[in-house]
Order: C-alpha cells, then sequence, then structure tokens
C-alpha cells in the first residue's frame, strides 16, 4: 500500500441484477438503472481513503448505494467490481478467501447494522452477543469473557445486570448499543456505522452519538458513518462524502460541504434541512 | 443362509462402505456420506451400525454386540442373530474376546487392544445440528473449522444453567480439526475416545454419514478453562451386584421396588462377580 | 511573511436558481508574523466570506493563499484536505461570528478538548481551560454547565477561550466583540495582544472601528466585494 491510510477503496462497484457491459457507462448520478439491461447500479466509482482514526461521514438520501458500501466493505455483498486495501492485509480484501475474511470481520472490521436483526442473536442474553465475537477470537474461559463482555456493555451505558437478559427483550435503543459493544468486542481498526441512529428516540440518539465520539477518541478507531442526517454528519464527521443514486457527487471537509456546497445536489439536499 | 450373500450385503455394498471407511479414517472426525441400504431393520434402530459390521465382518471374527451396555437386550440380540444367520461367525459377551464389537450407547469398562473394533451405532451424526438446523451451513462450518455456534451455546449454557448441561453426545474436537458428536455415549466414555489403542467408527444410516477415529488420536471434549469437562459422578454410589464403584451405573429397581444402581456393562459385572466368587 | 493573499476571489454558484453571487473579489494583503490585521466593513461586503475561505470552509474560486506553516510555504486554497485539517488541529484557529457550540459538553469540557486532543491528561487540560475562562470572567458555576444555555457574550468568550488555548500561530476571528461589554472587550484585546506577542498572527474582522484601532497593526477595509484601501488605522 502505498499511502498511509487505513483504508483504500477504489473504483468499487455493486450492480444488483444481470449486469450487462454497459451498465456503468450508461448510468449516472440522476439514472442508475442501466436502459440495456434493466439492472440496478447500487453503486458506482467509488473511490475515498480513510486514515486511522478518522471519521468518514457519508451522506445520501435512501437508495444513494451509501449502505450498499458499508455492506461490500463487510463482505455481506460482493462487489461487481473495485478493490478495497486495509493497511493491515496485503491485498485487495475482496480477494481473500472466506477465512481471511472471517479474520477481518472478526478482529480489524466491526459493523453496527441499521436493524439490529442482521448484527445481533435475539434468542441469546446479550452479554452472549459479545461473547460470541470473543469466542471466534479465541477466549476460552468464562470469567474472563464475562467480565470484558460487561465491561463493554458498561462503556455503552448497559446496566450490567441486564447482560443475562434475552436481547429480544431489550428496547431499539439498547440493541444498538449492544450492537455496538459487540462491533468493538475486539478492538477493530473500523467501524462501520450503518444509520446508527435512525428510527431511535432523539435523546437516544444523541447519547448514543456521543458515546460514539468518547468511544472513538479512547480506542483511536477509525469510522466510517453512514447517515441521511446532515445533523449527524455535522455532529461527527470530519470529512463527508455526498452520494446520490450510487453516486460520489461530492466530498470535502464536513464545513465546507455544509456551508460552501458545491454541486447542485448537495446544495439541494443542505437547503432542505428543516 | 440360502439366497442371500455373505453378511447379508452384496458385494458392491460392502465395497462402497469399505471405501468410505477408508476415507472416514483418512481424516478423523469428518462426516463421510455414503449410499445408505434398506436393511431389515427400521430406521433409528441401529441400521449404520450394522451396515459397517456387515462390511467388515469375516470369518475370523468375532462378534460382540450392546445396547446400553447389555448383550441381552432385545435389540442386541436380534442385530447378532442376524448377523450370525449370514456369516456364521462366532458370536460372545466377553469383550476381551471379540474382534469387533458393535454398541449403542456405550464403550465397554474393559480395556481394548490395536486389533478390536468399536462400531457405533449414531441416531445424529451432526454435533452442530443444535445450533443450526440447516445442513449446507453446518458443512460449511466445518469446512471453514467455525465453531464459534456451538462454543455460544456452551457459554449460554453455562449462564442460564450454571454448566454445560450436555449429558451424552458431548461435542468433541477430533485431531484439532474437526467437531465430532461421540454418539449417545455418556460423559463417562469420552475420556476412552483419547488416544485409544482400537479404532472407533461411528455410522447413522438414517442419516447416511460414516466417520471414524483411527488409533491414538487426540479427542478433546469442549469446555472452558474455568468450566472444565467432568464425567458423571455417582456419588459414593456402588453397584448392587458386584460392589464396583469405577465403572459406570445405572439406577434400577430390585424386586421390593427400592433404588438400586447395577453396572451398565453388564458382561463385565458378570465376570467380576465370577472371578471374584460373588 | 506569514500569510500572503493573492488575487483572491470567491463566487458562489446557485445552481437551483441559476445565479452566481459574488462573495468577494481580487483581494490581495499579506500579513507578517506577530501582526495583526485588521478587516473593516460593512455587513455583505465580503469579510466572512474572505476569511472563511483562509480557513477552507469555503473554496476560493480563484487565487491564492500562501502560509508559512511549520513544514513549509503552502496554498490554503488548493491544499488537500488531510493538510487543512492538520493545520486546523495544529496551526489555524478559528472563531465564528455566529455562536455555535458543540452540543452536551460542558463548557470547561468545550475549552479543554483541543489540549486533550494533542495529548495532554485530562486533569491538566481542565485546570488549563479553567483557569482561562476565570480569565475571561465566567462564573465558576457555570464551568460544568453546557454552553447552549449560555447568554451571547458567554458563549462568544466560550469560543474564544477554545480558540486562545491551543495557542494557534494564525487566527482568524470574525467579530469577537460583538457581544461583549466595554469592560470585557477591554480584557479580549488584551488577551489578543499578549497572543501577539508570542508570536501568533492574527485576521481580525470587526465592524466596531475603536476596537480594531487598539488591536491591529493595519486595517483593510472592504466594500461591494473588494478591499478597496489598507489603513494604518479606521478612521
Amino acid at each position: 500500500m502505498d499511502c498511509d491510510c487505513l483504508l483504500r477503496v477504489v473504483d468499487m462497484a455493486k450492480i444488483f441484477g444481470d449486469g450487462c457491459p454497459y451498465c456503468l457507462e450508461l448510468t449516472d448520478d440522476e439514472h442508475n438503472i442501466c436502459p440495456r439491461c434493466g439492472s440496478i447500479v447500487g453503486c458506482a466509482e467509488i473511490s475515498f481513503e480513510i486514515m486511522p482514526n478518522e471519521i468518514l461521514g457519508i451522506v445520501g438520501e435512501s437508495g444513494s448505494g451509501k449502505s450498499t458500501i458499508l455492506k461490500t466493505l463487510y463482505f455481506d455483498l460482493e462487489p461487481t467490481k473495485g478493490a478495497a486495501y486495509l493497511n493491515c492485509y496485503e491485498g485487495d480484501i475482496f480477494k481473500a478467501n472466506s477465512q481471511d475474511k472471517r479474520w477481518l470481520r472478526n478482529f480489524k472490521i466491526g459493523m453496527v447494522y441499521q436493524n439490529p436483526e442482521p448484527g445481533l442473536v435475539m434468542d441469546i442474553t446479550a452479554g452472549g452477543n459479545i461473547a460470541e465475537k470473543l469466542l471466534a477470537a479465541g477466549w476460552r474461559d468464562v470469567g474472563k469473557i464475562r467480565e470484558r463482555a460487561s465491561g463493554l456493555l458498561k462503556r455503552m451505558e448497559i446496566p450490567v445486570v441486564r447482560m443475562d437478559e434475552i436481547t429480544r427483550n431489550f428496547s431499539g435503543g439498547m440493541q444498538q448499543r449492544v450492537q455496538i459493544a459487540k462491533a468493538l468486542a475486539n478492538n477493530p481498526e473500523i467501524l462501520l456505522l450503518d444509520e446508527l441512529t435512525t428510527g431511535l428516540d432523539v435523546s437516544v440518539q444523541a447519547r448514543i452519538l456521543d458515546l460514539i465520539k468518547e468511544i472513538q477518541r479512547e480506542l483511536n478507531i477509525a469510522i466510517l458513518l453512514v447517515t441521511h442526517d446532515l445533523g449527524v454528519i455535522r455532529l461527527m464527521a470530519e470529512r463527508t462524502i455526498v452520494m446520490r443514486n450510487g453516486r460520489i457527487v461530492e466530498y470535502g471537509l464536513t464545513d465546507q460541504i455544509l456551508e460552501d456546497p458545491q454541486h447542485e445536489y448537495t446544495q439541494l439536499l443542505v437547503n432542505s434541512e428543516v | 443362509m440360502k439366497g442371500y450373500s455373505y453378511a447379508f450385503l452384496d458385494e458392491y455394498t460392502k465395497r462402497e462402505i469399505r471405501r468410505k471407511i477408508l476415507k472416514a479414517v483418512a481424516i478423523p472426525g469428518y462426516q463421510v456420506p455414503f449410499a445408505s441400504r434398506e436393511m431389515p431393520i427400521a430406521k433409528g434402530w441401529g441400521t449404520g451400525g450394522l451396515q459397517v459390521t456387515l462390511s467388515l465382518i469375516g470369518d475370523s471374527d468375532v462378534l460382540k454386540v450392546i445396547d446400553q451396555g447389555s448383550d441381552d437386550s432385545v435389540n442386541a440380540i436380534n442385530i447378532k442373530r442376524l448377523v450370525q444367520r449370514t456369516t456364521d461367525v462366532k458370536l460372545t459377551k466377553d469383550t476381551k474376546e471379540a474382534t469387533i464389537i458393535q454398541t449403542r450407547h456405550r464403550i465397554p469398562e474393559e480395556d481394548l487392544n490395536e486389533d478390536q473394533i468399536i462400531v457405533f451405532q449414531v441416531p445424529f451424526p451432526e454435533p452442530l445440528r443444535t445450533v443450526e438446523p440447516s445442513e449446507q451451513l453446518t458443512r460449511r462450518m466445518h469446512a471453514e473449522k467455525d465453531y464459534s455456534k456451538i462454543w455460544l451455546y456452551l457459554y449460554e449454557n453455562i449462564v442460564q444453567y450454571g454448566d454445560i448441561t450436555f449429558g451424552a453426545r458431548y461435542p468433541v474436537m477430533v485431531n484439532d480439526r474437526y467437531l465430532m458428536d461421540p454418539s449417545p455415549i455418556p460423559r463417562w466414555d469420552i475420556p476412552r475416545l483419547h488416544n485409544a489403542a482400537f479404532l472407533s467408527l461411528f455410522c447413522a444410516g438414517r442419516e447416511k454419514r460414516v466417520y471414524a477415529i483411527p488409533p491414538y488420536t487426540k479427542v478433546e471434549p469442549l469446555e472452558f478453562e474455568d468450566y472444565k469437562f467432568e464425567v458423571e459422578n455417582f456419588d459414593g454410589k456402588v453397584c448392587a451386584m458386584c460392589g464396583s464403584d469405577d465403572t459406570f451405573l445405572t439406577k434400577s429397581v430390585d424386586e421390593r421396588g427400592n433404588e438400586i444402581w447395577l453396572c451398565s456393562d453388564t458382561s463385565f459385572c458378570e465376570k467380576r462377580r465370577r472371578e471374584d466368587g460373588l | 511573511m506569514k500569510l500572503e493573499i493573492k488575487g483572491l476571489s470567491k463566487e458562489f454558484f446557485l445552481h437551483q436558481w441559476v445565479r452566481k453571487i459574488e462573495g468577494f473579489r481580487d483581494v490581495s494583503f499579506a500579513v507578517d508574523k506577530g501582526e495583526c490585521f485588521g478587516i473593516f466593513g460593512q455587513s455583505g461586503s465580503g469579510k466572512s466570506s474572505l476569511i472563511r475561505c483562509i480557513y477552507r470552509t469555503y473554496i476560493p474560486t480563484k487565487g491564492e493563499i500562501w502560509y508559512e506553516s511549520r513544514e513549509g510555504k503552502v496554498n490554503l486554497a488548493t491544499l488537500p484536505e488531510y493538510d487543512v485539517l492538520k493545520l486546523r488541529k495544529e496551526e489555524i484557529g478559528y472563531v465564528s461570528q455566529f455562536l455555535r457550540v458543540v452540543p452536551r459538553v460542558s463548557a470547561v469540557d468545550v475549552v479543554a478538548e483541543p489540549l486533550i486532543k494533542r495529548g495532554l491528561p485530562v486533569e491538566e487540560a481542565r485546570a488549563a481551560a479553567s483557569s482561562l475562562l476565570e480569565r475571561f470572567l465566567i462564573p465558576e458555576n457555570l464551568f460544568d454547565s453546557y454552553p447552549s444555555t449560555f447568554s451571547g457574550g458567554e458563549l462568544q468568550r466560550v469560543n474564544l477561550a477554545r480558540a486562545l488555548i491551543t495557542k494557534f500561530n494564525l487566527l482568524l476571528l470574525d467579530e469577537p466583540t460583538a457581544s461583549l461589554d466595554e469592560g470585557m472587550k477591554q480584557i479580549v484585546t488584551e488577551m489578543l495582544r499578549e497572543e501577539k506577542d508570542r508570536g501568533a498572527t492574527i485576521i481580525c474582522i470587526s465592524h466596531d472601528a475603536s476596537f480594531l484601532n487598539a488591536l491591529a497593526d493595519r486595517v483593510g477595509v472592504m466594500k461591494g466585494g473588494r478591499m478597496v484601501e489598507i489603513l494604518e488605522e479606521v478612521p
């Protein structure tokens, strides 16, 4: 890797559908359905870098492809094109074998989904969810596992007495916190947050975002934060990428994006803030 | 017996099963699919074990069949009868004398040597089935050595019940590679599998899988550093017949309806009584 | 020269109305290390846009901004983002005229944060922040309150304290005394003079002529988007 960034994504694309050789050239940020074959270009021409310890925001409306990027980086989806490089791994992570991908997901990349369902096992205890990550990392001492799990839950402001409660019984906000605790279990280098606070009460949102900020500083972790909420971007991210219909339309320093948006769509987005 | 092949199975079937057994022995703990045949016993009653025994048995073999440790149960006797009628091999109740021991739910108490084979009847070969219903996913887990789900299950066990609750079918790690279901033998027998002099063959007829532990192979039950694997504790109880306190006991009632404990391995119990003049 | 602006222009293009709005045009001036350069002019004359361009909140349309950083001379107008962020952390500070505040962080933590980010232990940073807030005459019982509940003047002082605690090399101040009373203005002027004495370069926008005359070595007057003259003193 020739730059000292933590993550570098190069020309990534994800097409949903059969795809054809013309999908990419015949689509753009206004039209993302290929006129030849009808496939949907989820995202295309995605290139960006994240430095260690940085919070990068990706903002866009529904269908902009921002979640697709995260899911592809977490190996939930296979990219149609492109490469991604992590500074701790030799080679393109998209081409890694399943064992290496598992290693990356366990140790280097943490993911928090918008809905707790894909990120948590609902029918086991909250502590068990965190234990799952630790067990995958080879922890074999129940006492130590519980110690680490309760420490993480405490940090996420979940009362430790609820550690042995079934996750399904928690409120949405609590489930998100359990998800975050789980994602941090093995001290990943980068955290992927997909619409972390959408659907939560405002006060809960605020507290979770503040927690993330504190944790980011404590753990020196990089964060890729996806949201449609400009307020979240303003609070959290130093740099921001703006997406529309699968393509990046603008990127830059967050304050510049919000106060001096250059692209037509960015201006529309910024001006639409209620 | 007229009209039937030697040992009931045709030679092609035997070849298929033997090939699969060899493959199983070459990959300790790995479940090898095989073409399981229709047997004159209903599925779930030992068809897998029976097919392995029939594929291996020859004139010089001596067969012992036990069920829950007893040579005299209905199933054990039926199976012995079937084998004998199609092969004419010698049958025995003496563990030391047998070359092939087909068993359901127990390993005989006495030490076995390198010339002996134990054939286990297996109802459910997949140790991960408790935590993952999909066959496709369990196969992938074995392929990738991704056993985190069963470890998680053990953790939740401990959280909920204070200890690991597996009684029989305690999951073991074979040769540091594959997770294996040792069939419903009690925990008592699990340590016997580790580094054994004998060959262990496991076969599930209904599920169509055969797997093996070759002699002198590492077999480790799953355990945590602070929650170790333990065998059953009989709390000082002894066998009502032979007085033994170092064999696996089962609960029973005497003629007057009182609770008593008896050796599960009946032939060993008998042997001891004979030797001690009881 | 610590800071040299050459032919700087900023034009806003509003796509929705297909309109161009001029921020300012052809501004050039230079500031020495330890100098305070004031910017004077009516609202709408482009002062804030100019200072925002230097901080890179706005992207200049034309021109150069040469800054003498610790690692050499750089053109802020075209500097890559990571380098801008680095300078913002270490060398260039900005106090906006809009009294915006980080929510849910207490006043003392807002001021201490830049020091903590640099690695100073939390207790030391808070102690330094507290003493600075004292100088700004913020009552002690407000230290642990959220600035969102403060008055305009208190908020401005917190923002100024945050900028001053870091000891930046270049300070960009947009109407730093707008919400302050006369007494406070004197204190702030004194503190800024101290900054100058330790070698900081200051660009300061104000509509308050006397304040600028007391602090600034030279003042650029802006009118209609252009810097029409540079004086020693504002009349």
